[in-house]
């Protein structure tokens, strides 16, 4: 519940603020973005079966947002930096999609 | 990560359905790691948001190839229209200002006024000329001896002539009244007739006193003319202007 409502306390300050993002940070956030939801749907489902754990979200958001970024910085030194933000987007979306599934299923049993 | 769990739906360790665990682990707990939970997603709800203003108010980069191709194509064709535009509004603020600012047409305009006004009588001239007096006691004067010396004179290139108090024009007629008097462009003239005209006076006195030239000419006839050459002679007779019915200008 708080959880949620910090959620839409950040939305609100965002929409207040009016943040412009640093040209350094640009092609990181949205990847960071992705990945955060990752966690926060994994951490959902974890809820769900019975296995959540505070310290494993906080690590798991921290690492999956650090990790992207890092991909992404990676492959914009490599050169590949677009592909390689396709490539860890796909995977996250295919991640974010079966944790959905696995939520919906014990939420709806469908 | 918390999501390596093996798919099994119907995983209930505590026998409890989804919406209660759901339910239970959303109650406000009071704990530390609820709290960096909490700061995590307030983090994450602020990103999103600044995701998603930067993507709205950033413009080019993230549009495909094909679709910067179009947007280029059709800002260069706009931009083309508008140098056009800009083409057409240069010429004409500079043909305004040549309207305005020419003083120099003005000038030449009121020349040529004041120029047709002295061929068309509406202007009194001064300058030059000869003065002519015929005095014809005996009316032995004709309208075509009249004619014979403006033309004579107008050969010798007078250019504002008056006779008594008449201005002599392009269309002035002579003619003969039925008493017998003489009668230009309506107007009875009197005896001593005097012909004033302005131009070269020695070119026009010669025209008139060769042999067998106007002087001549009146003087077999009965009446006697003198001319006197001046330095300054005034047409002051003034000839009203009449708009044509029938002719208009006719502009290229």
């Amino acid at each position: 519940m708080i959880p949620a409502i910090g959620l839409v306390v950040g939305l609100v300050i965002g929409i207040v603020v009016h943040p412009d993002v640093p040209l350094s940070l640009q092609p990181y956030l949205p990847i960071a973005v992705i990945a955060a939801l990752d966690a926060v749907f994994g951490a959902v489902r974890a809820v769900l079966d019975g296995i959540f754990d505070d310290k494993v979200f906080v690590v798991s958001f921290l690492s999956n947002v650090v990790v992207a970024a890092l991909i992404v910085y990676l492959g914009d030194q490599l050169g590949v930096g677009s592909q390689l933000s396709t490539g860890v987007v796909v995977v996250l979306g295919v991640r974010i999609f079966s944790n959905v599934a696995a939520i919906r299923r014990h939420l709806f049993h469908a | 990560m918390p999501d390596d769990e093996p798919l099994e739906p119907e995983a209930h360790p505590a026998g409890r359905t989804g919406w209660e665990r759901l339910w239970r682990a959303g109650r406000p707990r009071l704990t530390r790691a609820n709290a960096y939970i909490t700061v995590l997603a307030m983090l994450l709800g602020f990103a999103m948001v600044a995701q998603v203003h930067e993507t709205r108010s950033s413009g080019l980069e993230n549009l495909r190839q094909e679709d910067l191709v179009a947007l280029l194509d059709s800002v260069n064709q706009q931009s083309l229209k508008l140098s056009k535009e800009a083409d057409n509004l240069t010429a004409t603020k500079r043909k305004l200002q040549d309207d305005n600012g020419d003083q120099a047409a003005l000038k030449a305009a009121t020349a040529r006024l004041q120029t047709l006004g002295i061929l068309a009588g509406t202007l009194p001239a001064t300058g030059p000329g000869i003065r002519i007096t015929v005095k014809d006691r005996k009316g032995v004067v004709k309208p075509s001896d009249v004619l014979n010396a403006v033309e004579e004179l107008r050969d010798a290139g007078a250019e504002a002539m008056q006779i008594n108090d008449v201005r002599i024009v392009a269309s002035t007629y002579f003619a003969e009244s039925t008493d017998g008097e003489l009668v230009a462009d309506g107007t009875a003239l009197q005896a001593p007739y005097t012909i004033i005209a302005i131009g070269d006076p020695h070119t026009m006195a010669t025209a008139m006193e060769i042999p067998g030239g106007v002087v001549d000419a009146l003087k077999q006839l009965g009446a006697s003319p003198s001319i006197r050459s001046s330095e300054r002679l005034d047409v002051t007779a003034l000839r009203a202007v009449s708009a044509p019915r029938y002719a208009h200008p006719d502009n290229p």
